[in-house]
């Protein structure tokens, strides 16, 4: 059995230790918010907090995430409220919308690091794909939020 | 446009007046007749729609008695903003409350069953709003009038003396006035005796206002359900692996070696592979991974794409298809100066954020599925064939779709679900890896694009012969969907759109085609033929300015004399893109303009080229004309979208073919712009208004590789000719 803590709850699963943690987030605990789009930490549609650090859930084994406290976006705020969701919502970033609850869940970790960034700062650290092409208005939401992170 | 008329458009005034109260006593409008609703509430669990079906009965427009309006889009919500710019069509004529509309998917079923009452559900085509506008805006104006007269006859007043605005009818002599929620029990009685008038473009309140989008914050909450998502009771999982050369078949495979892994369950033989079933889609795909399986490779096994490209290029050369000309070509190339030059594009895969998925429920006289499609009702026509029922048996749980782009249009993930569903008699969830979907996607066409003029003595063209040799889409989908009868006789429209439609005054034009298909299927990608011949005509058209010594912004207007809304379009791309300002060395600055989907977009990027000839496209400015606007905002982030679309196939992309299979498999291998190389787009609109109503979800992308290439050649003196860009060596011209 694996004991996992998401969002504040924790799970005891019979699972092998070496299934990525996005399956064990999506198929056995049901939170689908975290997205599945490579499987080999490109794209980052999967990123969620583990110990507040930014990871590529598709590229961590479960085993290895045993006895941490992991975030995902249905943890980050209970309605929307987090300041990085606002600042998305106020700069229409979404289009298609798969991308980005990675997006947001890797630009919370970001900001929680830099909390005023320069564009090269977020050049540098945040590589998401977004397919939709919604990188201008995800850069503006960056800048709308910053400040407003608590590290 | 005038005042139209609901008939004047076609729609039968019976089918347009009937209304009916909804199970909670409000009003419903629609253009056909009852029947049971299918829709599905999104974000909430779409496949609950037939539970909270009972007793309702609609088409485009609910109003309960809390005010609140739900109005149905038939489109599907790729990101493309349907769930937003439809309901505003709507809800412009209805002069309801904004604030208080939601929207929600119409039912595929429901349209099947009563024959057509939400209309084209496919999306595609730009055509959502086009193709769409004139029905919503009746549909939203009957129900108006409705409520109009049911308050005037409560009130015993004529109903020309009240008025509808914001949720609420008055009547402004006595003062008096009833929202719309009290007013839609009674106003789904009243029968008009004509049709509405539709607002002229002069009145619009709503359409043209910069709009919120409706489907953020189930996006920013992880709350959207998309195909993926869905998870049904007893459902079992599905991974495929399938011949890595198209047109392959299995030859033997041994479940043995992989039944007794862990959850594994099946091994459920497909056409073109086999489907592992297990009981969560990580063993799936891990045992699918493991299974030993041989191929028969087929008749593609030999190929590669040197020689697609050869047998391209020979296609140039080779017996030809005229699809169109004007004057004597041959004649006026005999005169003047020669140019001539040849443009190349790979396949492209459309790599869709959420790949390929679809869940199945299969019973005796039911089928239900959940998947993101661009047809949901071409999507159950298919179903039901496939699994041996009847249409109306198929139900269609539309969900977000994870990007769209075109490959949404054909389900082949659907057939293999059926088939797995069939196999195990269990609900299904059948979901493509990342390579899956990349190595067995329907491409845009590789296409080799000749273009040859001659100049006059003042430098302008005299005659231009355009040639591609391209793969037919038609051809190539026809298995799946035939759809050689809606295109028209000549050459298919696919293949040349963007060359029989040069908007240059030219007096001698001709353009000749040879479809040559391979073993690698292809489909519609954002912007189609476009995507290919503007880059061909745009980059030509440069070539040809600088060969007459001109200018090239100043080239295309006079070719574009004439022609006040391109040359509207042109001018303040100029304009706004700074055309007459010099950039520095490294730099470049390059212009593209394209029609497509009945839009003109003109866009000027600019490029810098570093030191070790990597070219970074750092600013855009698109200047747009799709007449008229529904939602600014969109437009705007359409744009931004199709512009990233293309400039990352530009820069960087191309699906290869190695010993017949596809060499790419992931985004290592398949690169994308991210925010560090995304440049500084600036959208602008030149709207010519009248009739013109353009698309806008494909427009974007066509003129963005030409314009990079233009700026490339502005900074290098390098002409790319063949994409990506990346292929070509730019380190010398620095």
């Amino acid at each position: 059995m694996i004991a996992l803590n998401v969002n504040g709850v924790r799970h005891e699963l019979d699972i092998e230790p070496e299934t990525p943690l996005l399956w064990v987030l999506r198929d056995e605990i049901g939170l689908t918010g975290t997205k599945y789009g490579c499987g080999i930490a490109q794209c980052g549609a999967c990123t969620v907090h583990v110990d507040d650090q930014p990871v590529r859930s598709c590229s961590l084994a479960v085993g290895d995430a045993a006895g941490t406290n992991i975030t995902t976006i249905e943890g980050l705020s209970p309605d929307g409220s987090h300041p990085v969701q606002q600042a998305w919502i106020a700069e229409d970033v979404p289009q298609c919308g798969y991308c980005q609850s990675g997006q947001i869940m890797a630009a919370v970790a970001f900001l929680k690091a830099i909390p005023k960034p320069t564009d090269a700062d977020i050049d540098e650290n945040l590589t998401n794909i977004c397919r939709c092409g919604t990188y201008s208005r995800v850069r503006a939401a960056i800048h709308r939020a910053a400040g407003q992170v608590q590290g | 446009m005038g005042h139209m008329r609901a008939d004047d458009a076609g729609i039968a005034r019976r089918d347009f007046l009937i209304a009916t109260v909804t199970a909670a006593g409000g009003l419903a409008v629609g253009v056909s007749l009852p029947g049971i609703a299918g829709a599905v509430p999104l974000p909430g669990s779409p496949w609950s729609d037939d539970a909270a079906a009972a007793g309702e009965v609609n088409a485009w427009i609910l109003i309960e008695p809390d005010d609140s309006v739900t109005i149905r889009v038939a489109k599907s919500e790729m990101g493309e903003g349907v769930l937003t710019s439809m309901p505003m069509i709507v809800a412009e004529e209805l002069a309801c409350d904004w604030s208080k509309v939601k929207s929600e998917y119409a039912s595929a079923n429901r349209n099947l069953r009563e024959n057509g009452v939400y209309k084209q559900m496919l999306t595609g085509g730009s055509a959502a709003v086009r193709g769409s506008r004139t029905y919503l805006q009746q549909a939203g104006a009957s129900a108006r009038e409705r409520l109009i007269a049911a308050a005037a006859k409560r009130w015993s007043v004529p109903a020309s003396e009240c008025q509808a605005a914001n949720s609420k009818v008055t009547h402004a002599a006595s003062g008096r006035s009833l929202n719309y929620g009290a007013l839609a029990g009674d106003a789904a009685m009243v029968v008009l005796a004509v049709g509405p008038a539709i607002k002229t473009a002069e009145q619009f309140t709503l359409i043209g206002t910069p709009t919120a989008r409706l489907d953020t914050k189930v996006k920013v909450t992880g709350q959207a359900v998309f195909g993926i998502d869905i998870q049904v009771p007893d459902m079992v999982y599905a991974a495929v692996v399938t011949c890595p050369v198209p047109g392959g078949t299995v030859n033997t495979y041994d479940d043995k070696a992989i039944l007794k892994h862990r959850g594994v369950q099946a091994v459920v033989p497909l056409p073109t592979g086999v489907a592992v079933v297990a009981d969560r889609f990580w063993r799936a795909q891990q045992a699918a991974l493991a299974l030993p399986i041989t191929w028969d490779r087929g008749a593609g096994a030999g190929v590669n794409s040197a020689g697609i490209k050869e047998d391209y290029r020979a296609a140039l050369s080779g017996p030809l298809e005229n699809a169109i000309v004007t004057g004597d070509v041959a004649t006026a190339l005999a005169k003047g100066k020669l140019v001539d030059a040849v443009y190349e594009v790979p396949y492209l895969a459309h790599a869709t954020m959420e790949p390929l998925n679809c869940t199945v429920h299969l019973q005796a006289d039911r089928l239900d599925i959940w998947m993101g499609t661009q047809g949901p009702d071409m999507t159950a026509g298919m179903a039901a064939h496939l699994a041996g029922l009847k249409p109306n048996q198929v139900f269609v749980h539309n969900c977000f779709l994870g990007g769209g782009f075109g490959r949404r249009v054909i389900n082949d993930e659907l057939v293999q679900a059926i088939t797995v569903a069939k196999a195990v008699g269990k609900p299904v969830k059948l979901l493509w890896t990342r390579e899956e979907d990349m190595r067995h996607d329907r491409y845009r066409p590789q296409a080799a694009v000749s273009l040859t003029a001659s100049l006059g003595p003042d430098g302008m063209p005299t005659a231009v012969h355009a040639k591609t040799a391209v793969g037919s889409i038609i051809r190539s989908l026809k298995p799946m969907f035939d759809m050689s009868g809606m295109m028209g006789k000549g050459v298919e429209p696919l293949a040349v759109e963007g060359l029989v439609n040069m908007p240059y005054a030219i007096p001698n034009v001709r353009v000749d085609a040879a479809l040559k298909d391979t073993h690698v299927p292809v489909m519609f990608w954002r912007s189609v033929g476009s995507s290919q011949n503007a880059f061909a005509v745009e980059s030509f058209i440069d070539e040809l300015a600088y060969a007459a010594g001109q200018d090239p912004y100043k080239f295309r207007r006079k070719l574009l004399e004439g022609k006040p809304d391109f040359l509207k379009v042109l001018d303040t791309l100029a304009e706004k893109g700074n055309w007459s300002t010099p950039m520095p060395a490294g730099k470049g600055r390059g212009i593209a303009i394209h029609e497509a989907f009945g839009t003109i977009v003109g866009q000027i990027a600019e490029v810098a080229i570093d030191s070790a000839g990597k070219a970074r496209c750092e600013r855009v400015v698109v200047v747009v004309d799709c007449g008229h606007v529904v939602n600014p905002r969109n437009v705007e982030m359409q744009i931004e979208s199709g512009v990233i679309y293309g400039l990352t196939a530009a820069l960087y992309d191309e699906i290869t073919v190695k010993d017949g299979a596809i060499e790419q498999g992931n985004f290592d291998s398949y690169q994308m712009v991210k925010l560090a190389d995304a440049p500084k787009i600036e959208t602008y609109l030149a709207l010519s208004g009248g009739t013109k109503w353009g698309g806008i979800g494909e427009p974007g992308t066509p003129p963005i590789a030409p314009a990079l290439c233009n700026a490339i050649f502005a900074a290098t003196g390098k002409r790319v000719r063949s994409l990506p860009v990346r292929n070509t060596d730019l380190s010398r011209q620095v």
